[in-house]
């Protein structure tokens, strides 16, 4: 029980850490690269809570793919420091906002009569430990009593999929496209063509 | 109390050095065996002057690296550049702890196995572009953004191939994987996903011939451009570290793990742990081979081939494979 403690103290503590550092590091790769550093904390505690699958769900989905773009785009643009800088004041009073009306929720969460709710007692930071795995009971879940909001989330991301290709997608004239069966029907007769220059004219 | 953990700890330490030794040693045999073999495809004799047949030639490199002067390029981003090869080295050391080389030979048997070894291949990637981005050169850049685009791509169709093998299979967990091939290995029923994922695997661990990143030809030497000594020495022991690693991955989905072909008297008395290096070494041959075999890709057709080729194949195989197991009732639980 200590070591699993001391896990959660060391994974929570570098995620809350490295979640700061996303927000006051000067140079954004490093903001990003703190940004991986604090999904796979947070990875580290879904395997804490039992829920591997999703665990590695986060690594895959966010680390693995998203996590990557974004860099990419971060490496690639010219960002101006010191004008991202200079709204900080100005966005201060709505980002506390924001943070105060988060505190409270958790607040009223955490000061609720928990017997009340469905967990029945249960101190929600335990692993639930069954014979079925979590994997299958996610399944079993998602395929039947949320199967049609499941539907819906597959149709928005297509939307999305179609709007961001439709965007990007530009039919310019004049780009050379690689056609390889026409490469490959090429023999002798069609390979080269004759032709007689006239002097002094050209083709 | 406290000594209950001191134990534990021990034990686990033990376990991790029992398997990270070993791959370190057959990293260094597995550098000298591709000399070797590409010396015998091209007609050379390879390294024969350090030990008998050479066979400590890499140990001999290795020595020489080390103690070479590290240089830290002066515009370079210094703490992401001396991450950059740690993280391609402990990444490609990290898949090992869920990989089964014999029944209960594994380190840590967890629920999600085959997810966990996809997560970290696929969070190799960040070795290579921090490396490229910190280097501030512009060889190590583009070969950063080449890797970061091919390792996305190629990712998505081992994805569908993973998933191919798990409806057969109905779990996560690689030993089960592995029992689960006991009537027919995997490679045969699905021959098509064998070859998509073992074409994969040479993309993701950037080998010949989709070694773009560090294309020698147009980019120097890709993003380890600017690394010497000691820190060139992790990306390269990674980069076998994790050739490895996907062997054994292509061995556990697809080639039965640790059992023998046939589970018949004299096959069946060999250990699985043999049975699995023996597979393994297999693998990693045709790697070798493929090396001293193939041109290179260009870019654009890399490209094409993952997207336009692998994904629609790959997608349409894990339809046609959960369409044949739900019509004959084939579903595993």
């Amino acid at each position: 029980m200590i070591l699993y403690s001391l896990t959660f103290y060391l994974f929570s503590s570098v995620a809350v850490l490295s979640a700061l550092m996303v927000i006051s590091a000067k140079n954004p790769v490093h903001s990003v690269l703190f940004l991986i550093l604090s999904f796979v904390n947070a990875s580290g505690l879904f395997v804490l809570l039992g829920a591997e699958f999703l665990a590695m769900i986060l690594v895959v989905v966010y680390v693995g793919a998203v996590a990557v773009l974004f860099l990419f785009v971060v490496m690639m643009l010219d960002i101006n420091f010191v004008k991202l800088r200079e709204g900080f004041l100005q966005y201060l009073p709505f980002g506390a906002l924001l943070g105060i009306v988060l505190v409270i929720e958790l607040g009223i969460l955490f000061l609720t009569d928990r017997s009340s709710n469905i967990y029945n007692n249960q101190t929600p930071l335990q692993p639930i430990v069954s014979e079925v795995e979590n994997t299958k009971m996610i399944g079993q879940i998602l395929y039947t009593e949320y199967f049609y909001l499941f539907q819906i989330c597959g149709i928005i991301l297509l939307v999305a999929m179609i709007g961001s290709i439709t965007l990007t997608l530009r039919d310019k004239g004049g780009v050379k496209r690689q056609n390889i069966d026409s490469q490959n029907t090429v023999d002798a007769s069609t390979a080269i063509e004759k032709k007689k220059v006239k002097i002094g004219e050209g083709i | 109390m406290t000594y209950d953990i001191l134990i534990t700890g021990l034990i686990i330490i033990a376990q991790i050095l029992a398997v990270v030794v070993p791959v370190l040693i057959s990293v260094a045999f597995l550098v000298y065996a591709e000399r070797k073999v590409l010396a015998l495809i091209q007609l050379r004799r390879g390294p024969n002057i350090v030990g008998p047949f050479g066979i400590l030639q890499s140990f001999a490199d290795a020595l020489k690296l080390i103690t070479k002067e590290n240089i830290i390029p002066t515009g370079s981003n210094k703490i992401v550049f001396i991450l950059a090869p740690i993280i391609t080295m402990v990444l490609s050391l990290a898949g090992w702890a869920v990989i089964p080389f014999a029944p209960g030979w594994v380190v840590s048997d967890i629920n999600v196995g085959i997810m966990y070894l996809f997560a970290v291949s696929s969070l190799g990637v960040y070795g290579i572009i921090m490396a490229g981005w910190a280097s501030n050169s512009q060889y190590p850049f583009l070969g950063a953004l080449r890797s970061a685009a091919q390792m996305v791509s190629y990712e998505v169709s081992i994805g569908f191939v993973i998933i191919t093998v798990l409806l057969c299979v109905g779990s996560l967990n690689l030993s089960k994987i592995v029992l689960a091939q006991q009537t027919v290995w995997f490679a045969i029923p699905l021959l098509p996903m064998f070859i998509i994922f073992f074409i994969s695997a040479l993309a993701e661990t950037n080998r010949l011939p989709f070694d773009l990143p560090e294309d020698e030809s147009t980019l120097v030497a890709g993003f380890f451009t600017e690394y010497s000594s000691a820190s060139f020495v992790l990306f390269f022991l990674g980069e076998y570290a994790s050739m490895i690693l996907m062997s054994s991955m292509t061995v556990i989905l697809f080639l039965g793990g640790w059992l023998p072909p046939f589970d018949v008297y004299p096959l069946n008395v060999v250990p699985g742990v043999i049975w699995f290096t023996v597979k393994v070494i297999f693998i990693l041959f045709l790697f070798i081979w493929v090396r001293g075999t193939f041109p290179r890709y260009r870019y654009d057709q890399l490209m094409r081939l993952g997207w336009k080729v692998f994904l629609p194949f790959s997608l349409f195989w894990v339809v046609a494979t959960s369409g044949f197991l739900v019509y004959f009732d084939m579903l595993p639980n």
